[in-house]
């Protein structure tokens, strides 16, 4: 139990100072705040209006609190461009990244977890050499160079999938998914390879264990030691990357979402940022930083879970 | 501690100790335990592991960097001379990258090798080799600027931590995790964003803080171990400062194993950089970087596919051999060796 409220203060703490950057990067925009978010054109009394609005004559501090009570409500104010509320645009947004993500995530570990399980059954084969080279050769491919490639080998030429579009699940789940998958696989393939690389490493040091060549010696199938007795104990940092990468897909997922024309938070907050709508942006921000300080919080608990050594080498401390 | 140890790698309360110090470089794990700072972090030093018991024979009669390693640096090496020369090439004949190489129209999207340029031209009638070469420029000097700056601070700050531990570890340490919690690229597009400056400077600044978190885990870790060491206690004992303990007996050892990662560092830099040009955060029109390149070209990707797909093979080719010269060296040096 100390363990889990020592994380929640923790979490805390991260949050309140997470909130408090996302606030404070909106002063140091260069020049006058109130001209700045006014706009071009704009009279003194709107001006004057947004002063108001935003308080500005108000200390820093002041305003945080003010501006965290609001968000806390759901209340991020208007967004300057195209005067839509914010949070509702966001709400509108979220379950896209989200899909795109969790998709991504299921196609990276779909992949991942069979090749690095063969692979690792006979280190230093050819089956082992030629993944992990190709592992290490999608390592080097940042989303932005993959997505042309791939739009041109399955949307130009081979006309497999729509390069943009996009059909909200509900509606029509397999088109979801169809219009969905470049993008996915886009962001899954690097993911893939970092999945495949860990998962083997741990599965390789589980597999020189001694239990392991018990389990041999009592003449079970190699196979089955393999899935039944190595492989779990050799997810936990698998578990936890692929966790923490959920908060890093959501930052990976800003470009595939543009090259996409995928209507999700990270295409709202570039939109904001091309578009100077610095509030809309800020919002983002902050949502898309909750998220993954949240997603973090998840993981370590998850991982307690998983593992009860962690528990209790925690809570003897 | 057991061969397997899975030491939580999320956001450590500040100050617990997330490395079993002193087992820490004996740590067969060692493999496991650096992906996970790596993974938590903006860098995909995943890319380091070879480091599994097995590939790595405690035996291993002569360490040799293989070819691999020598294509990679000849790359690497390649495109940083093109990179200085740009100025001369030009002078000998190499146009101008932002503009267009004849005033016809006919120019414009030409295949390369087709008699405009080995990369052909694009829409604006500009020759792609041109565009990439002084794109180069700049993404080598923001990848290696934003590296030395990551590294010089976050050194200070993982030594500072490791050595005097306790509330000083807690404030940094903490305000590393603060910097974590934002994801990397999201936390360089709001330094840029905020800051409205789409400088060379500001991007450089913009992706060297993202690096500052990661290299001082990193060296606040090997920090936490050397101090221990004899050498320290013998220095101690002859009467050394703390000062003198940290710049002479501790920084030239905990930060050797950060210069390896460096290069891997100036990878993820460029890639970071890529992005950031991608999403139109970078150097602005029409000086070229690798990254508005390859989007200015997705307009024309059925028509002419070249656009976009020679500065990302250059980019690939370019981030490859770093990650795999990076991985070698590594590998020859390894630190494992070096802290014995």
């Amino acid at each position: 139990m100390a363990f889990i409220w020592r994380k929640l203060l923790q979490l805390v703490i991260v949050l309140l100072c997470v909130t408090f950057f996302s606030f404070f990067m909106l002063t140091l925009l260069p020049g006058n705040l109130a001209d700045t978010l006014c706009g071009i054109g704009c009279t003194q009394e709107q001006r004057d209006q947004k002063v108001e609005e935003l308080r500005l004559n108000d200390p820093v501090y002041i305003r945080y609190a003010d501006w965290l009570g609001n968000v806390a409500r759901g209340d991020f104010g208007r967004s300057g461009r195209t005067q839509q509320d914010i949070s509702e645009a966001l709400t509108e947004r979220i379950p896209v990244t989200a899909e795109l993500v969790i998709y991504s995530q299921l196609l990276a570990l779909g992949i991942a977890i069979p090749i690095a399980v063969v692979a690792a059954r006979r280190a230093g084969g050819v089956f082992d050499r030629v993944s992990t080279t190709t592992a290490f050769g999608f390592l080097a491919a940042p989303p932005f160079v993959v997505a042309p490639v791939l739009v041109l080998i399955f949307a130009v030429n081979l006309k497999w999938f729509p390069a943009t579009g996009y059909t909200p699940f509900l509606e029509n789940p397999l088109d979801n998914l169809r219009t969905f998958f470049l993008p996915a696989l886009t962001l899954a393939l690097a993911e893939m390879a970092v999945y495949m690389r860990l998962l083997r490493t741990d599965l390789i040091s589980t597999l020189q264990e001694d239990y392991i060549t018990m389990a041999k010696a009592k003449g079970i199938p190699p196979k089955r030691i393999l899935w039944k007795h190595a492989f779990r104990p050799s997810t936990f940092s698998l578990v936890t990357v692929a966790g923490l990468n959920m908060g890093r897909l959501i930052g990976g997922a800003f470009v595939v979402e543009v090259i996409f024309s995928l209507n999700g938070l990270g295409k709202y907050i570039v939109d904001g940022i091309l578009g100077r709508d610095y509030l809309a942006v800020q919002a983002g921000v902050v949502v898309v930083a909750f998220a993954y300080v949240l997603i973090n919080f998840g993981v370590d608990l998850l991982y307690a879970v998983l593992d009860p050594r962690i528990r209790h080498a925690r809570a003897l401390a | 501690m057991p061969e397997h140890s899975p030491e939580h790698p999320g956001n450590q309360a500040p100050g617990s100790n997330y490395f079993p110090s002193g087992d820490f470089l004996e740590s067969p794990n060692l493999a496991t335990e650096l992906t996970q700072i790596a993974d938590v972090d903006a860098y995909n030093l995943e890319a380091l592991h070879n480091l599994d018991p097995d590939q790595v024979p405690e035996d291993a009669v002569k360490k040799r960097l293989g070819w691999t390693f020598w294509i990679a640096a000849a790359w690497i090496f390649l495109i940083v001379a093109l990179a200085l020369l740009a100025p001369l090439l030009e002078k000998l004949g190499m146009p101008d990258p932002t503009q267009p190489v004849c005033t016809s129209r006919d120019c414009s999207l030409q295949p390369p090798l087709s008699g405009y340029g080995l990369m052909g031209t694009d829409k604006l009638r500009r020759d792609i080799f041109a565009r990439v070469i002084w794109g180069a420029r700049v993404s080598i000097l923001v990848g290696v600027a934003a590296v030395i700056f990551g590294i010089f601070f976050g050194s200070i700050i993982g030594i500072i931590a490791g050595f005097f531990k306790g509330k000083v570890q807690t404030v940094l340490m903490g305000a590393m995790d603060v910097l974590l919690a934002f994801p990397a690229l999201l936390l360089a597009m709001s330094i840029v964003t905020f800051l409205d400056d789409k400088s060379v400077k500001t991007i450089v600044l913009a992706i060297g803080i993202v690096a500052i978190p990661p290299v001082a885990r990193l060296v606040r870790a090997s920090t936490l171990v050397f101090a221990e060491r004899e050498f320290v206690l013998a220095a101690r004992t002859l009467g050394a400062s703390n000062g003198r303990v940290i710049t002479k007996e501790i920084l030239p050892n905990a930060v050797l194993p950060i210069v390896s990662f460096g290069i891997i560092g100036v990878a993820v830099a460029i890639v970071a950089e890529g992005a950031l040009a991608f999403l139109g955060l970078s150097i602005p029109p029409p000086d070229p970087t690798w990254g508005s390149m390859i989007n200015e070209g997705r307009a024309t990707l059925e028509t002419a596919p070249w656009v976009t797909l020679m500065p990302c093979l250059v980019l690939f080719l370019t981030v490859l051999s770093l990650n795999l010269a990076g991985d070698r060296l590594r590998e020859y040096f390894d630190i494992r060796e070096g802290a014995l």
